[in-house]
């Protein structure tokens, strides 16, 4: 990780673990429900009507916001801070740290975003409308919800949090991005605590279905749990869904000296950028990214036990994505690829922190949940070792990676290990 | 619309940009900051809601009438005897 250093051999004070997890998804508020559903195969797409586009299809989140907002709170902010204070919450509750007692000076918020300010920016303007455009009536509260910083100063907020907050905008890799802002952010000593993932409010705004539904990109099918279905032949586009996943992450000798609960350690991750495309993705690029995390790693493509793809099911960036994991992993025996986009839809800036608690898990029961809605698989998607439809026993798992990748050709990888003294 | 009408105008606007709050105590001749959790942001609301749902453009030098109910419903009474109650 460190240039020059085995990850094997950091000292604790450079190793980062994962000691608490927040989430709220289309299926499920909670690490374990989440788990037990992309087991058991429930879906969380659901139809829904947008302003404009009319009826379509969504990942719809039903978390209770009141737990931690007051009625007041939840009218002034956002809905992706609403998202992020309760998963906030939720991390540190499952965590077991004494909160009461935590100097809120050493804790930092990093936050994955596909976009914010969207939804408040279409609400102002659906109200001006009704005014004749006359922007005396424009909001006070617009500014402050949509500032960049937003999901991340509320949770800030809320939880009397006084270290550093900022939101890392990174398309759909956002929620990579932000474990990985965490992570650097305690190995440089700026923070004691991470508080660190992604958000998203995306289906509350018309624009980004009508974006991808003019993109061609935008999924429909009459059964809402069947339109998500990255690796089908019959794939027809993106699900948009909500939802958060934000984590705790600590320095192992603070984890250690505490006695937390250690969901997994951070053994790798890279960032990079295809410079091809606004939209279309770069396999090579991606593999090179997952390379390279594998590289920093210290890890062979065939140690990795289960990969978490970014597979959003559109045509072109299930292949591409495709391609650059045979670049990566070839035909070895071992490493298994799942997607959970199937199960709920594009989780935008949450997609890539979300997916991954989905996966972690497995070092504890050995399963590699499955990608659903495979009907008809793709011939260019037939990865070896697909876990198609159903959930797989696979044995010990060691390692998990996890792919993002994003618009503007943004692509990130994490790889998680087994916690090992 | 008369100063009861009024008054329960007000109120109203009060349950939607407080709703945790609960107004059936509220004293009209004490100020809303010293019985309710209302900060200058909340004070912009009750002006917003004023100019959104009666046209009635307070200026900001002003804005200190809205301090109580009391004063709020004399300052807007003037203003508001010939508008309807909808």
């Amino acid at each position: 990780m460190i240039a020059g250093k085995s990850h094997n051999n950091l000292p604790d004070n450079q190793r980062i673990v994962i000691t608490g997890i927040g989430l709220t998804a289309p299926n499920g508020n909670t690490l374990a429900e989440v788990r037990g559903n992309l087991l058991n195969g429930r879906r969380g797409v659901q139809p829904c009507e947008i302003r404009y586009v009319g009826k379509t299809l969504a990942g719809i989140c039903d978390f209770d916001a009141k737990r931690y907002q007051s009625r007041k709170d939840i009218r002034r902010g956002t809905r992706a801070g609403s998202v992020g204070v309760f998963c906030a919450n939720e991390a540190i509750a499952d965590s077991g740290l004494d909160w009461e007692n935590i100097d809120r000076s050493c804790v930092g918020i990093y936050i994955g975003v596909t976009e914010h300010g969207n939804v408040e920016t279409e609400n102002e303007i659906f109200e001006l409308k009704g005014y004749d455009y006359d922007t005396s009536v424009w909001s006070h509260h617009h500014n402050p919800r949509t500032v960049a910083n937003n999901p991340a100063g509320e949770i800030a907020l809320n939880m009397k949090i006084t270290g550093p907050h900022y939101t890392l905008g990174a398309a759909c890799a956002a929620g990579n991005v932000g474990l990985i802002q965490g992570a650097q952010m305690l190995r440089l000593g700026e923070c004691d605590l991470a508080l660190a993932g992604g958000v998203s409010e995306s289906i509350h705004t018309f624009g980004i279905f009508a974006s991808f539904k003019s993109q061609g990109a935008l999924a429909s099918n009459e059964d809402p749990t069947k339109a998500s279905r990255p690796f089908d032949i019959n794939r027809n586009g993106i699900v948009v869904a909500e939802g958060g996943c934000i984590y705790t992450l600590e320095r192992l000798d603070d984890a250690k000296r505490r006695g937390a609960k250690i969901y997994g350690e951070l053994a790798g991750y890279a960032i990079n950028t295809d410079a091809t495309d606004f939209v279309l993705p770069n396999a090579e690029r991606q593999a090179e990214c997952v390379k390279l995390a594998l590289g920093r790693a210290e890890l062979s493509a065939d140690q990795i036990d289960i990969v978490s793809s970014h597979a959003t099911g559109t045509g072109a960036g299930d292949e591409q994505e495709c391609a650059a994991l045979r670049a990566a992993f070839g035909e070895n025996e071992r490493t298994h690829f799942n997607n959970t986009k199937s199960f709920i839809g594009h989780c935008m800036g949450a997609a890539g922190s979300l997916e991954l608690a989905g996966n972690l898990l497995s070092f504890e029961d050995g399963i590699c949940h499955a990608t659903i809605n495979v009907d008809s698989l793709d011939p260019v998607c037939a990865l070896r070792n697909l876990v198609m439809n159903q959930p797989k026993e696979i044995g010990k798992v060691e390692y998990i990676l996890n792919n993002s990748f994003g618009m503007l050709g943004i692509n990130s990888v994490v790889i998680i290990k087994r916690f090992k003294d | 619309m008369t100063p009861e009408e009024i008054r329960d105008e007000i109120l109203n606007i009060l349950e939607d940009i407080a709703p945790d709050e609960d107004l059936g105590d509220l004293k009209d001749e004490i100020a809303f900051r010293e019985q309710l959790e209302l900060d200058s942001m909340d004070f912009l609301d009750i002006v917003m809601e004023l100019r959104k749902r009666h046209r009635i453009q307070i200026p900001e030098g002003e804005y200190g009438e809205l301090a109580s109910m009391q004063s709020t419903v004399t300052y807007l009474t003037p203003l508001m005897k010939d508008m309807q109650k909808t």
